[in-house]
């Protein structure tokens, strides 16, 4: 690193709603020639809004209404809308979130890097052909005449990277490249981001709202929260004493395969823009706030030399981050709930039938929680399906504490959909929105216990205290609540029906880690003190290591390793699950 | 979550005339459904128009007529066989290219074929139709992109005005306020459009002007409106915006970044509107007299033809099938994830 002046210098940066609610309200960072700067946030903390401010850009509704951006010493705010095309892509790149969706559908790949090319220079075939090389993918003109979606999502990905390259800009500025992406994929594409910075010395902004990937890849990082950045500095002092509470907070709500601990999550979740409080934005969630930060807005202190800087006045009593007691892992001796023997089941689409799980055997003991992990298209969520009656198997038997249970959801009785329920991933797509919360909760008693409707309404309030809501939300629609509410409803919802197996499908998956974390703890406990048995689906090691008692590692659709949580994520024996390990991200200095 | 399950990262291998032609394989797919429906359709056709009280021996003999003479006409022209029969026997000369004979020619003592009675006509409305169809299909696509990218603006208001209030009047008041000013008070178009039997209706093109000025007025309003909504939704898409980003000239992003994947939808807008044109101009044709494929099918509805209602419901519909199944193709062709067979 050189301490010449900086490749990208943001000061006061604004960013406001039409409204005149800020949605930035006040940012500073630099960006020094070969370095990379992280940019971590949960939702609505600002920071892709921050990203794209620095092209001089404001998605529809909102507007730059103050600061500076800087990029090697040209202003950027400032300039009329053909200047601002003009430094995009030559000045400074952007390299979109979920490649699936921006490249153009359209285009052949080739044509999609040509676009760009030719503003830089001659777009010749071979240069088209060099840039896709770069990036490691096929420098083939077979290769550049496929469309967007006859790649892979990490391809994809390479693309927009490549395309980001095209006319070689001192800056880039990439926005989650990495979140949807499979973990061994993710390994390959941050190597790439890498190998970029070492043979290119190309320098970054890479915004994420994971600060474990950004800890593997970032040399400074700057923490967002309402708008505002809370603290910021070189990775390794804040993974090893980060000053903020919240960015304590954040280290303390990330399960962390390597050591797994119980989770010590944050209170609340995070304001949206138009629900920022007066004073510190955080306080409200604040273990150690006091009076003066419900009313004065705290300012940017240094922490030491190292530029390290922390918006909180306390910041002095921020206590060391600590990890959780290490999970009780007593080995469960239980009757099996659920017994799967031979489970087979294929998809049958237009080019024929696709095996997507073969040969599936396992139990989950009363009171157990066992993970079946794996990556897109292992099959974990196709045979989840089959349990509860929601795809049929080709072939294999599921037992109920003890009982066959028929394979389609018609045939079972009220009892047995009764035994075994179901939470999804998106919290946002299964409530009903047009029913409050009591209704919603208030049915599987009905419905599938017998209770009267009065008796279902009775349990209401105790099935929301039990995932840490208040009952008052009881008269509430989904959209009046948070997605962290919304997915414990959605355990409520199932808890209601007293299932003796509970399939959790990648239910944090959708969440903010701070939020994740409590409803990973919620869902220790509701094992713990009901005994029921919990089907943990899941791509994330980290979250395995935070809930499971045994894992089950599917690879294509096959079982490729199963055993107890700890010695799997410890002494991984398939090669499968060697690399799963190896490549999931893990907060890199703690 | 289980679409990804099939694997999408490479083509898969050509194995079967169906993965390598998917557009092939779709359109034989399609073609062989249009001809099923017609068949349902047909024997629709035949039960419906067969019900209907009265018969054309009757209708031509006129009130007066003895039984027998009703009787003998019935026999010459096959209407006292079986319903079963007389469908087989009709179905059997469509499939031959022969839509039967016209009652008007029993009438005169004669034969004379459907076809001849209506290729005249039939033609006329294939002029007209076309007339439209291309000025709509160029005013509409110009309209609809520029009142999108001007969305909000003076312009969208305007454009979005002068072209909602004609398609918001039915045809024949359009058509009447516009012979009212082209006719009655500046006496430049002739209010009937006549075409002589045999004649080209392009020989006297002033009889075309007042026909499509109304179709005109009626459809380019909403097909205006259809594009403008799919180009609007284009120009919002995430590949537009990081094309913005890239620093891509604005003329070319809408060019090849929104108006490209905005097309498809636009096919389907100008599909119902050649199907409209073709089989639902009756109004227009009325009002001005124009003698199209309409106006001939009341006529055989009045003095019941049923044969001839039958083959020209028939050769309509085979119109609609078709026009249905291109525009499909064509939206396939357009839409490269379809084209190659990707999971939509």
């Amino acid at each position: 690193m050189t301490d010449e002046t900086p490749l990208l210098e943001v000061s006061g940066l604004r960013i406001a709603l039409a409204s005149g609610t800020p949605i930035v309200d006040g940012v500073d960072l630099t960006l020094a020639r070969g370095e990379i700067l992280g940019i971590v946030g949960e939702s609505g903390s600002g920071k892709t809004t921050t990203a794209l401010a620095l092209l001089g850009h404001a998605q529809r509704g909102a507007e730059i209404t103050g600061g500076s951006v800087r990029v090697a010493g040209r202003e950027v705010l400032g300039l009329s809308r053909a200047e601002r095309r003009e430094i995009r892509g030559k000045l400074i790149s952007y390299v979109p979130q979920d490649a699936g969706q921006a490249l153009n559908p359209s285009l052949r790949i080739a044509d999609s890097v040509t676009d760009v090319l030719r503003r830089h220079r001659e777009p010749a075939p071979a240069a088209v052909l060099g840039l896709l090389g770069s990036v490691d993918l096929p420098a083939t003109t077979e290769f550049g005449r496929r469309l967007p979606h006859q790649l892979s999502g990490g391809q994809q990905q390479r693309v927009t990277i490549a395309i980001s390259l095209a006319c070689e800009p001192p800056v880039i500025v990439m926005d989650e490249p990495t979140t949807g992406l499979d973990v061994l994929t993710q390994q390959s594409v941050l190597d790439e981001i890498r190998r970029l910075r070492a043979e290119r010395g190309a320098s970054l902004v890479y915004v994420s709202h994971d600060l474990a990937v950004v800890s593997q890849i970032a040399d400074r990082v700057a923490v967002m929260y309402a708008g505002r950045i809370v603290e910021e500095g070189p990775i390794a002092t804040l993974m090893e004493r980060p000053r903020h509470p919240y960015t304590r907070g954040l280290l303390q709500s990330i399960p962390d395969h390597r050591r797994p601990a119980r989770l010590l999550p944050m209170a609340g979740s995070a304001p949206g823009v138009e629900e920022r409080p007066d004073g510190c934005a955080f306080a409200p969630r604040c273990p150690q706030a006091a009076d003066d930060c419900r009313t004065t807005p705290p300012v940017l202190e240094s922490v030491d030399f190292e530029r390290h800087q922390v918006r909180c006045p306390h910041w002095e009593l921020t206590p060391p981050a600590t990890l959780g007691i290490p999970r009780d892992r007593t080995e469960v001796t239980a009757g099996p709930a659920l017994q799967v023997r031979g489970l087979r089941a294929s998809h049958k689409g237009r080019g024929g039938t696709v095996v997507v799980a073969e040969d599936i055997s396992f139990d989950v003991r009363r009171g157990e929680c066992l993970a079946l992990v794996g990556e897109s298209g292992s099959g974990k969520t196709t045979i989840a399906r089959c349990l509860v009656g929601l795809h049929l198997p080709d072939g294999g038997s599921v037992r109920l504490r003890d009982a066959p249970l028929p394979a389609r959801i018609r045939k079972r009785s009220a009892a047995q959909r009764r035994g075994i329920q179901y939470v999804f991933q998106n919290p946002y797509q299964s409530l009903n929105p047009r029913r409050r919360i009591g209704e919603d909760l208030a049915r599987p008693g009905h419905v599938l216990r017998g209770l009267s409707v009065a008796e279902a309404r009775a349990e209401v309030g105790s099935l929301l205290e039990r995932v840490q809501l208040s009952p008052r939300l009881a008269d509430r629609y989904p959209s009046q609540l948070s997605g962290g509410e919304r997915q414990r409803v959605a355990i409520a919802r199932a808890l209601a029906a007293r299932p003796d197996v509970l399939v959790c499908d990648e239910v944090t998956s959708a969440l903010d880690v701070s939020v994740q974390a409590a409803i990973l703890e919620a869902l220790a406990e509701l094992r713990d003190d009901l005994g029921v048995a919990l089907l943990f689906i899941t791509h994330d090691l980290g979250v395995v290591s935070g809930v499971a008692d045994r894992v089950l590692v599917l690879e294509g659709g096959r079982i490729c390793e199963t055993g107890p949580t700890d010695s799997v994520l410890r002494t991984p024996e398939h090669p499968y699950t060697q690399r799963l390990v190896a490549a999931a991200p893990t907060l890199a200095a703690r | 979550m289980t679409a990804t399950l099939v694997p999408t990262a490479a083509p898969t291998s050509p194995s079967s005339f169906g993965s390598r032609h998917p557009l092939a394989r779709v359109a034989l797919r399609r073609i062989a459904g249009g001809i099923l429906t017609l068949f349902v359709l047909s024997v629709l056709v035949f039960l419906a128009t067969s019900v209907l009280p009265g018969d054309a021996a009757s209708a031509i003999l006129g009130k007066q007529a003895t039984p027998d003479a009703v009787a003998e006409l019935r026999h010459a022209m096959g209407l006292d066989r079986p319903l079963v029969v007389q469908y087989g026997k009709w179905l059997a000369g469509l499939l031959h290219g022969d839509l039967g004979n016209t009652a008007a020619g029993y009438a005169a003592g004669g034969r004379s074929g459907v076809w001849d009675q209506i290729s005249g006509k039939l033609g006329n409305s294939l002029v007209l139709a076309a007339t439209v169809f291309v000025p709509v299909l160029l005013l509409s696509l110009v309209l609809g992109v520029l009142t999108a990218l001007r969305a909000g603006r003076w312009l969208d208001h305007l454009v979005t005005t002068v072209t909602l209030v004609p398609a918001a009047l039915p045809e024949f008041v359009l058509g009447t306020v516009l012979l009212a000013v082209f006719f009655t008070w500046l006496d430049i178009l002739p209010p009937v459009s006549f075409v002589a039997p045999g004649a080209s209706p392009f020989a006297t093109p002033e009889t075309l002007v007042l026909p499509v000025l109304t179709l005109v007025g009626v459809t380019v309003g909403p097909a205006t409106r259809m594009i403008r909504a799919g180009m609007q939704e284009a120009l919002l898409s995430d590949p537009v915006a990081v094309a913005r980003l890239n620093g891509i000239s604005e003329a070319r992003v809408v060019r090849r970044y929104a108006l490209r994947n905005a097309l498809a939808p636009s096919i389907q807008v100008f599909a119902l509107i050649a199907q409209y044109l073709v089989g639902g101009l009756l109004i227009v044709e009325d009002l001005f007299g124009y003698p199209g494929i309409g106006k001939e099918l009341v006529d055989a509805v009045t003095v019941h033809d049923n044969l001839e209602v039958q083959s020209v419901t028939m050769l309509l519909a085979t119109f609609y099938v078709a026009v249905t199944i291109a525009a499909d193709l064509l939206v396939m062709a357009v839409v490269p994830k379809l084209r190659t067979g990707g999971t939509s």
